[in-house]
């Protein structure tokens, strides 16, 4: 119990600590970087909560798509990242204040709550128990192919509907250089050719 | 102190939140930014998601966790392919010189 708890104090250490980071970074290559650390160390906080297929889908999605993609953005884009950082100071005391007071909203909520002592009676789909055998990728696959087919099946689409948009927005057609015959056939030299008379000693 | 429970993992999805909209108002002019920090409040749900669901045994919470992770990955998809199409046009992705709308 005692490596649990340090395990957690160290993922989630780590996992805040780049969180700041995201947002602090001089150089948004090292925020890209930052959020990637943060999304393992968030993985590995799923782990030790028991949800081992959902951290490693957040390390192939996120960090595998989503954190490369920004990775690509940041540094295909010619953008003087200096310029944008004007106002950095300017916009931090009134920031922080918000933030503090969201901070303290939430963590008053967080420890003025408890469960309903009978919440376990409303349980839409009880996980298995830890000696059923089956394991949290197997309960999952149960819920999501069965009940929840539909809501996937709309996910699927979601990510078509994305795929399509994003290809639409940033395809660019170039002008194709075609041969024409009937241009080439069609040239008279003089339309294409000046002859000029030049000075000696001149130039043009 | 060591026995890790709910509120632990509410604790460090409150403090993911609020990093992510103290960096929406910290970097109001870099819509990169902007994008990842809305990434870690993403994350930040999810961690809620997740740790209600372990902590309370439905499964359900992990089923949406993940309907929220697709969401957030069509988002970004979306998100930057408009930002890399307007650096086109413009030139520029300051927060600011987006008022072409007047909205």
């Amino acid at each position: 119990m005692i490596i649990q708890g340090l395990a957690f104090y160290l993922f989630a250490a780590i996992a805040v600590v780049s969180g700041a980071m995201v947002i602090s970074a001089r150089n948004p290559v090292h925020s890209v970087l930052f959020l990637i650390l943060a999304f393992f160390n968030a993985a590995a906080l799923f782990v030790l909560m028991g949800a081992e297929f959902l951290a490693f889908i957040l390390v192939i999605v996120y960090v595998g798509a989503v954190a490369v993609l920004f990775l690509f953005v940041v540094m295909m884009l010619d953008i003087d990242f200096v310029e944008l950082r004007e106002g950095f100071l300017r916009y931090l005391p009134f920031g922080a204040l918000i933030g503090l007071i969201l901070l303290v909203e939430l963590l008053l909520v967080i420890g003025a709550w408890l469960v309903v002592p009978d919440g376990a009676a409303v349980t839409q789909a009880p996980a298995p128990p830890p000696d059923s055998g089956i394991s949290n990728t197997e309960a999952i696959g149960l819920l999501l192919y069965t009940d929840y087919a539909l809501a996937f099946q709309l996910a699927g689409l979601i990510l078509l509907v994305a795929m399509i948009g994003a290809i639409v927005l940033t395809l660019r057609q170039r002008p194709v250089r075609r041969q024409r015959i009937a241009d080439q056939v069609n040239r008279r030299p003089e339309d294409v050719l000046v002859v000029r008379s030049i000075d000696r000693g001149e130039g043009v | 102190m060591f026995e890790i429970g709910l509120g632990h993992y509410l604790t460090v999805a409150a403090v993911l939140f609020t990093l992510g909209i103290f960096g929406i108002f910290l970097n109001r002019k870099n819509v990169i930014i902007i994008l990842m920090s809305v990434e870690l409040m993403l994350l930040a749900v999810n961690i809620n998601l997740v740790a209600f669901s372990t902590t309370l045994g439905d499964m359900v919470g992990q089923i949406f966790a993940m309907f929220v992770l697709t969401v957030a990955a069509a988002e970004a998809a979306i998100g930057l392919a408009i930002l890399v199409v307007y650096f086109r046009n413009r030139g520029t992705i300051a927060v600011e010189d987006i008022n072409a709308m007047k909205g």
